[in-house]
């Protein structure tokens, strides 16, 4: 075995390359690079099977931030569901520097690929299976509070992952009591200052992305800061999502798909829908061609809207009506 | 409801409807009773022919034409038999065709495959 100097560590520290000597491990390329940390390509020697790895950034490593990793992590390894990409390992490197990897995703983010889909039908579905992944977490008692276009990635089969989780926060009261992510972090983590805490970012800590934050969040409310978070930024991630392709960027939404955005991304909580999963049936509806909760339609949209839902029906019997006419009218005078 | 089931019960009413229409021609009137069970009868084939159609193929394009298809021949059946009538028994006919077979696409349910 080869032992690294103080010399070399501390270069390799400069450096800011993950020295992966020593794990099963081998470094391939930067991916991307965070506020936290950043994200390699490596290979995992032993299953050979390419994965991705997340480590603190060398000149930010303290352990605060190691604590945040590792929880990341942990929360992440709770959270198994097709939208969410899997934790596969956790460990240390030499440095100390913590590392967890996960399922490499090949892909590319949703504002690149929501570029190349000209269906605004199609994009919507994408956001819906967001949706099914986030309401999953919060499901478990874990909100995103980081949801943007950069943090969504989408496969080459159409599969979705929401990603980053860095930013996530373990509720302490959830709809499954004491089977939750908190409940088990908190049994597991009793010195945990953070994780016993009702958010894991203190009052008037600002995390999360412009634009796509919610007005609370941008404060540094984090007491008030809950599902409705969430779906404020699934709302701003929407209005991404259904603008679409830069050929579209001018054209006026549907107004049910308007409405649906605003009460997503209105300002005051109470006012946002109550959950994901009912901001995805509202979506669902629109598709659908049903009226949505977020839009009382007058008459003529209603019919507007029967009509285009019940359009080959409305034709066929129409045609039939007019032939029928037609024949009575020409043939037997 | 099952797509068969659905395609009898529509493709009954609708072709029962259709022959009831004879009644507005005058020169056919005394033969109304013979015109809607015939009627009848041929949109139960062609509604049951698009339910079977239905249970195999899930595409609604598909299931129109095939709709189209069996009223057309159905109604030229009937019209060669009427020796006339031809435009008055085919047009609309086919398209009641048109209808059954979207129904079918559109509602009822498929087949249900088993797991063990």
């Amino acid at each position: 075995m080869k032992f690294l100097n103080d010399k070399a560590l501390e270069r390799l520290r400069g450096s800011g390359v993950p020295d992966l000597s020593g794990t099963r491990y081998e470094l391939r390329e930067l991916i991307a690079r965070g506020g936290m940390g950043v994200v390699y390509a490596a290979d995992d020697e032993k299953l050979n099977r390419r994965v991705a790895l997340k480590v603190l950034d060398a000149a930010s490593a303290n352990p605060d931030l190691t604590q945040r990793l590792l929880r990341e992590a942990r929360v992440l390894a709770q959270l198994e569901h097709p939208g969410i990409v899997p934790v596969h390992d956790v460990g240390a490197l030499p440095d100390g520097r913590v590392f967890y990897t996960m399922k490499f995703v090949e892909g590319l983010r949703l504002d690149q690929h929501v570029v190349k889909v000209d269906s605004l039908p199609e994009r919507l579905r994408l956001f819906l299976r967001i949706c099914d992944a986030v309401a999953f977490a919060h499901a478990r008692g874990v909100l995103h509070r980081d949801l943007k276009p950069a943090n969504v990635m989408v496969g080459p089969f159409g599969e979705v992952l929401v990603m980053d989780w860095g930013l996530a926060k373990v509720l302490r009261e959830t709809s499954e009591s004491n089977d939750t992510v908190f409940a088990r972090f908190a049994k597991e983590n009793p010195g945990d200052e953070e994780t016993q805490a009702t958010a894991v970012t203190g009052h008037g800590t600002v995390l999360g992305t412009p634009g796509y934050m919610s007005p609370e969040q941008e404060r540094g409310e984090t007491e008030k800061i809950d599902v409705r978070s969430d779906v404020f930024s699934l709302g701003a991630l929407l209005k991404f999502v259904a603008a679409g392709t830069e050929g579209n960027k001018g054209q006026r939404l549907p107004r049910a798909l308007q409405a649906i955005c605003e009460k997503a991304t209105a300002k005051q909580p109470e006012l946002r829908y109550g959950s994901v999963s009912e901001l995805a049936s509202d979506v669902s509806r629109h598709l659908d061609g049903l009226p949505v909760l977020a839009y009382s339609e007058n008459i003529l949209e209603r019919l507007v809207r029967f009509y285009k839902r019940h359009q080959i029906a409305i034709l066929l019997i129409t045609a039939y009506l007019v032939t029928r006419f037609l024949v009575l009218y020409f043939f037997h005078r | 409801m099952n797509k068969i089931l659905l395609g009898l019960l529509l493709g009954t009413v609708l072709g029962a409807i259709d022959g009831g229409t004879a009644y507005f021609t005058p020169s056919v009137r005394a033969m109304i009773v013979g015109i809607v069970i015939g009627s009848t009868f041929k949109g139960l084939i062609a509604g049951i022919a698009a339910g079977i159609f239905a249970r195999k193929v899930n595409s609604v394009p598909l299931g129109i034409l095939f709709g189209l298809f069996v009223g057309f021949v159905l109604a030229l059946l009937v019209a060669l038999k009427q020796h006339g009538y031809y435009f008055e028994i085919i047009l609309p006919g086919s398209l009641v065709g048109m209808i059954v077979g979207w129904a079918t696409q559109k509602y009822g349910a498929g087949v249900q495959t088993k797991h063990a």
